[in-house]
Parts: C-alpha cells; structure tokens; sequence
C-alpha cells in the first residue's frame, strides 16, 4: 500500500553534521528561565514566587483553560523571579526564574505510574494532561486535549518521526539509543486508545534507526515500521496522514475527521518517562547543527537552559554566521538574542551561513508555477501572493489562503525569490481580521 | 564575552523558510539558453554565419532596449537576468536567415518595449514577446517569406543577402495539399529544410528540450498535449493518402517543436496549474492544425500560440489544483441539507 503527498521539495537535509553525535546530556545551568506558554493555547498562571523553594518536576505554573498544558520546574531551587522574560518568539512573556541549586532534589508527587496504568490504561489521559506533555516535534499542542479529540473516533494512530526538516537529528538519535523508552511511549498512547496496532512512520534517510527498528518491531507486535520516502514536508501532520493511510484531512478539519491521531516520537519518548520514572515534561533532545556551528551535536537538556548554552556546548558559533534559528531551517524562527531559554518544543539550534538565504532585493515573479507543483496543500502561491499584495481579501480567501501550512516550499523553490510564506502570514492576519 | 555580544548583535532576522534552492531566475534563463545552441549549430551548418550574427545582434538588441527602457524610467535594471537574451534568441530563431538586420531590430524593439517592459517586465506581459515581435515583423511580408536554400551558401562567412532564393518551404508546399518534394523527412528531421532560423532541426530543438527537461525547467504538460493534439489530428485529416507520413512532416516542419517545447511554454505567458496547462496546449495543437489548414498562412504555430496567451488567465481561474482534502461526498451532503 504506497500513498504519497503531491508537491514537496527535496533539500539538502544536511543530517550529516550531527546524524552521528551521540545524544550527550547537558549539565543543568546555575538558573533556568521557564515562560509561562510553552503550548499552543491560554498561557499558565505562575504558583509560586520569588523566594519559594522549588523542587525538580514541581508544579510551578497551572493552566487556565482546556487547551493549555501545565509547567514544572526543570532543577530544584529558589524562586529568583516571576517577570516577563524574553521568549523565543521575540516577545517578552511572563517567565519563572530559577537559581538552580544543583542538587536535583526530586518532587514528592514523582514517583512511577506503571502499575496504576496496568489497572487502568485509560488514566493515562489525567496524568499526560498533569504532566504537561505537549507536541515535542516543535507544534507544542497539549497532547490531553488531542487525545481527547481523537478517543474513539480513531482507527489509526501514526508516530511521527519523519523528521523532514533539513539538520534536526534529534528525533533519529532517540530512536537509535533509547528506542525502547520511544516503543514503551508508544504502547501506553494505543492502550489508552484502544487500538491494536500503531504505525511508526520514519524518513528513509535514516538507515541507522531503521535497522535498529526493524529488529525491535517484529510483525505481530502491535507496532509497524513506515519507511517514509525522504521528502519535504513529509513529516507535517495531515501529508504524513496522506503518506500513510491516503486520507486527506478536511479543509480546516482535525486528523480525527479521518480517523487519525498523530504523535511526534519525542512526545512518546516524554510520555514514557511520565509513567515510568514519572517525571513531567521537563527535559528534551535539542540538536545544535547547521553549517554555522562548530561541532555539531545533540543534547539531552532542561526545558529553561539557555540557548547560548547549548551553542556553547557545541564549540560556539563560526565568525560569518548569519542566522541561529531555534527550529528547522524551513519553519524554524530566527533569533536575535541567544539568552532566551529552550522551551518545551525547541527541538533545534541551527546556525546558518549568509549564502543559505539568497534573498532578492527585487523579488520577481515570472510565473514559472513551481510554487504550484510544490505546493503539498494544493495552494497557488503566486496568485495568493499577488492578491496579497493588493490587499484583495476576497481573493485570498477564495484562493483558501487558511489552508496554507506554512511549510516554505513554496518560497524555497521560488526563483524569483519572492516572500511567500511572509506575504501569506500576514494574509492570514487580514483574513481573520476582517471576520 | 565582548566579542560574542558583538556577534548577538549582527545575527540576520526574517520569516522563514531559511534556505532556498540554488535555483534563480538567471539559471533558469541560461539553461534556457544553453537548450538553444545545438538549435543555432545546425542552423550555422545549414546557412551560414549569418545565422549566428542574427542571433547575436537580436539579442544584443534586446538586451539593449530592456536596459535603455528601464534606464529612461529610472526601474532597477533586469538584464542581469538573462530574459532579454532569450527574447532575442527566440525572436531571431523564428525569422528567416536572410531578414534584413534592421526589420530584426524593430521586431526586437517591439518585442522587448511594447510586449514586454510596457506590460511591466517580466511574468507580468500576457503574450509572448518573440511571437508577438514575429507577428508584427509580418508588416514586411516580403522579407518574412524569403527563405534561403540550406548549404546554398558560397563561403560559411559570406554575408550578403543578394544570392538568397526565394524557395519554398516544405510547410507552403504542405498548405497546397501535398507532401513535400525533393526532400526526405530525414534531412527534415536533421534540418537540412528551407525555414526560420532556428525551427528547421526537430533533432536539435529535441536535444535541447531533453535538456531543460533533465534541469527541471520544462515539464511536460504543456508540449506534450501540444504536440499530441496536432498529431492525432493530423493523422485523422491527412491531405494526401500516407496518414503517417503527412503526420510526420506536419511535426517536423515549420515551428510546431521550437513552438511546442520553447515558445507556447514560456512561463510569463503559460497558465500555471498543470491541468489548465494541458487545458491550453491542446488549445495550440488545434489551433496551430486548424490554421495551417484553414488560414490565409502556411504557419500557424505562432498565431495559435499568441491566441491561447490571450486565455491564459482564465483557463488558471477554471482549473485550479483540487483543494487538499476537499471531498466529493460532502458538497452532496451539503446540498441534500
């Protein structure tokens, strides 16, 4: 059964900086910054204050809405402030700030969950929802609330690990070390839903995981290995659902309009060490690549480091370095600042070189619709970005401009070098404005 | 630590995506160019250095319009981007040999000022450039249909005009109804045929295009529905009585593959959804046979080409891409509620 996604790019997925790092854990800094929205969704309210003594995996600030997922302290510590920080959006957000006292001390509430998931495997949903777990693979959607979306509406559960981004290994080397804590993640998630069986769904430019995966996943097991064709954006949620099962998910739809549910690894790896040790979502694998880094890495570290840290870990920046992008190169963000903290979805730190931009300085369109053939929405980027320019609102959304994923094919391939997915994000704003 | 707050301060900000591919507008247009060569080869074989120095100086004309025009207008300047270049080739490509250098001129000018750069620039003109510089050049009716005899020439950089004969091509000895005599479809083939410039080798031109389709610069929408369509309608409405043969030497003459593989799929003047790109090729097939059959011209690929451009913008509106996830089913449950 061989499906596929329409359109696509294929970059140069430069996995050979750090494909062969071995995931190296980070000491925890002398203080972490934790901001109050790690997650899609209404921002936390912060529970303690400056002074308070906290432990690690304490909670530290609780949700104030469904779609939101609680924060818990990633060292133990004193409180040395709750106020706005820089967040790695480049907004200043409220954030806790905590003088690590280097012991570690453990939380009273952390303690393993194994048997009370063996009782009942549907208490999974409370204790994913208290540990805050949240979309590792960089979309931060509180996992509870996508369970929720999807119990008993769904026939397939798929485990993102595609990793279609250029650079990101941080995925391929949880899989090659620890893939029985990413396995283990993955049955907890099909009990609590009920399903017989799981597809594991990797790129192919991964052989090493694969291998390893493949002598794990024996058939009958209840899990399946997807070996994925290696091409852009196959890892985004509703192409992977295509590349998989051959379902398109509806415009504005859920994946569980088609009976779906989508989990990034890292987050099974998460919810894995949840029930086993369980530790909230307090700790990530954050590759630090691309051309600009000196040695390429991957690092195991706590939600809250800074992201100068890790660049430091890695052998710092090179001179001629352009960007640091906290994210892939094709829809990570850009930062200017290397003290803001990793979050709960940086799944990345890459360092670019000038040349990798190629912007224009008078960007031309000459019609050539390859931005129509890569598009893997089955959008016209070029008209979308002519009635964008003239503000026709109209046109923008007849042309179903909310449709677009902001994957970056588009402007990847364009040859004109126009600024699609800008032009598009700020359409989307106007669309959503005007209603 | 001063140094590395140095370092913060100059990292580069913008919206992703953060890399892009190598390929630009200007290597695009010179794989287009370099497609174009094997074309100017034979041509130089079968007639000449004259055939370069056309090319030459069509080009350089239009390289020089588009710099003088934007220059006047005080627009950034486009030349860099090679288009001009292609314009002149493909202009020169689609002229007899022996036409006077300064009818090629004001073509060029036509081309480059009134089609392209008053439309504004590049992807924004609706007709091809080249075509509508050929269609307007047909003020001297005369010079467009003096065709030169291949290796009629006395020396290879003899430039005068004086010994050019007036010959008939294959594609007027077609129009009369009957197969061509005195040649065989091979030299045709190879390009060994009375004819513009650059359109006489089907080998070359083939070459080329498998070229650009290697690069990814052309798919094969657009020439392939072209050329299939005027094919299968040639084969069903033979004049004479081989269906095959006729079919072939309509192929191989006149513009039909330099139309089909470099000229109807221009982007500027292409639709860009790859149904309507089938949409509008097979529009040119049955135009370029229609005409050639009904019109007043032995040639029709060219206006064919230039009616279809005119279309281009609503065959896009008629055939969008079907929207991801967009499911037949639902529009019916929708309506029987």
């Amino acid at each position: 059964m061989k499906h596929g996604f329409f359109g696509g790019i294929h970059p140069d997925d430069g996995k050979r900086y750090s494909a062969a790092s071995p995931i190296t854990p980070l000491p925890p800094p002398a203080q972490v910054v934790i901001p109050v929205s790690m997650h899609i969704g209404a921002p936390c309210k912060p529970v303690v204050q400056k002074g308070d003594k906290v432990k690690l995996g304490q909670l530290i600030a609780e949700t104030t809405g469904f779609v939101a997922a609680p924060i818990h302290s990633s060292v133990s510590g004193t409180v040395a402030a709750v106020e706005p920080r820089l967040h790695p959006n480049g907004q200043k957000v409220m954030s806790i700030v905590i003088d690590n006292d280097g012991l570690d001390t453990p939380d009273e509430s952390i303690r393993s969950h194994k048997e009370e998931l063996e009782a009942d495997p549907h208490a999974l949903l409370e204790l994913v929802k208290a540990g805050g777990i949240v979309g590792m693979g960089g979309a931060t959607f509180p996992t509870h609330v996508k369970i929720s979306s999807g119990l008993g509406k769904v026939d397939t559960m798929i485990v993102n690990a595609a990793e279609c981004e250029p650079y990101i290994t941080a995925d391929q080397r949880i899989l090659m070390e620890q893939p029985d804590q990413v396995l283990g993640g993955i049955r907890y998630l099909m009990r609590m839903l009920d399903l017989p069986e799981a597809v594991l769904a990797v790129e192919g430019n991964k052989p090493d995981a694969i291998a390893g995966l493949k002598k794990r996943l024996t058939p009958g097991c209840g899990i399946r290995l997807h070996v994925l064709r290696t091409r852009y954006p196959q890892g985004a949620e509703k192409q992977l659902i295509q590349s998989v099962t051959g379902r398109q998910v509806p415009p504005g739809g859920l994946p569980a309009d088609v009976a779906c549910i989508v989990f990034n690894a890292f987050t099974c790896w998460s919810v894995n060490c949840l029930v086993e040790e369980g530790m909230p979502s307090i700790q990530r694998v954050v590759t630090v690549s691309g051309p600009g880094v000196a040695a390429p890495s991957n690092f195991l570290c706590r939600v809250g480091t800074p992201v100068s840290a890790l660049v430091e870990a890695a052998g710092g920046l090179k001179d001629d370095v352009d960007k640091v992008l906290l994210g892939g190169p094709m829809m990570g963000n850009a930062i200017f600042d290397l003290s803001v903290p990793v979050i709960k979805g940086t799944n990345a730190v890459l360092g670019l070189m000038p040349e990798q931009n190629r912007a224009a300085e008078d960007p031309v369109c000459i019609r050539c619709g390859r931005c129509v053939a890569a598009c893997p929405m089955h959008l016209q980027p070029l008209y979308l970005y002519a009635a964008e320019r003239k503000g026709e609102i109209p046109e923008l959304e007849r042309l179903h401009i909310t449709d677009c994923i902001e994957c970056g094919c588009c402007a990847y391939v364009c040859p004109g070098r126009l600024q699609l997915v800008q032009a598009f994000k700020d359409g989307k704003v106007q669309v959503k404005n005007k209603k | 630590m001063d140094q590395e707050k140095e370092k913060q301060k100059l990292l580069s900000i913008s919206v992703s995506p953060h890399i892009r591919s190598d390929e630009g507008t200007r290597s695009i247009m010179l794989d287009v160019l370099i497609a174009l060569v094997p074309a100017l080869g034979v041509s130089a074989y079968m007639f000449g250095f004259r055939a370069i120095l056309v090319t030459l100086v069509s080009c350089a004309a239009c390289v020089f319009f588009e710099w003088a025009y934007r220059k006047l207008l005080k627009k950034p300047q486009s030349i860099g981007n090679l288009s001009a270049m292609v314009t002149g080739t493909l202009l020169a490509y689609c002229l007899p040999v022996i036409i006077p250098l300064w009818i090629l001129i004001i073509g060029d000018f036509f081309a480059i000022v009134v089609v392209k750069e008053l439309f504004g620039g590049l992807g924004k003109n609706f007709m091809n450039p080249a075509l509508a510089g050929r269609a307007f050049l047909f003020s001297w009716p005369v010079a467009m249909n003096t065709w030169m005899v291949p290796l009629s020439y006395t020396g290879f950089f003899h430039l005068s005009t004086a010994d050019a004969v007036t010959h008939a091509t294959p594609l007027a000895e077609m129009s009369s109804g009957k197969l061509p005599e005195g040649v065989t479809l091979l030299q045709s083939f190879l390009g060994q045929v009375g004819g513009s410039l650059g359109e006489v080798s089907t080998f070359a031109l083939l070459l080329g295009a498998i070229y650009l389709l290697i690069r990814r610069v052309i798919t094969l929408h657009i020439p392939l529905s072209f050329l299939l369509t005027a094919a299968v309608l040639s084969f069903l409405f033979p004049q004479g009585n081989d269906h095959f043969l006729w079919t072939a030497w309509q192929l191989c003459s006149g513009g039909v593959i330099l139309g089909a593989l470099f000229m109807a799929n221009d982007y500027a003047t292409s639709p860009v959804n790859p149904r309507a790109q089938i949409v509008y090729g097979v529009g040119c097939g049955l135009l370029t046979v229609f005409i050639r059959r009904f019109g007043a011209y032995a040639e029709g690929v060219s206006y064919a080409i230039l009616i279809m451009n005119a279309t281009v913008w609503l065959l896009d509106k008629a055939f969008p891409p079907k929207r991801f996830g967009a499911v037949r089913e639902k529009k019916g449950k929708e309506a029987a509620k």
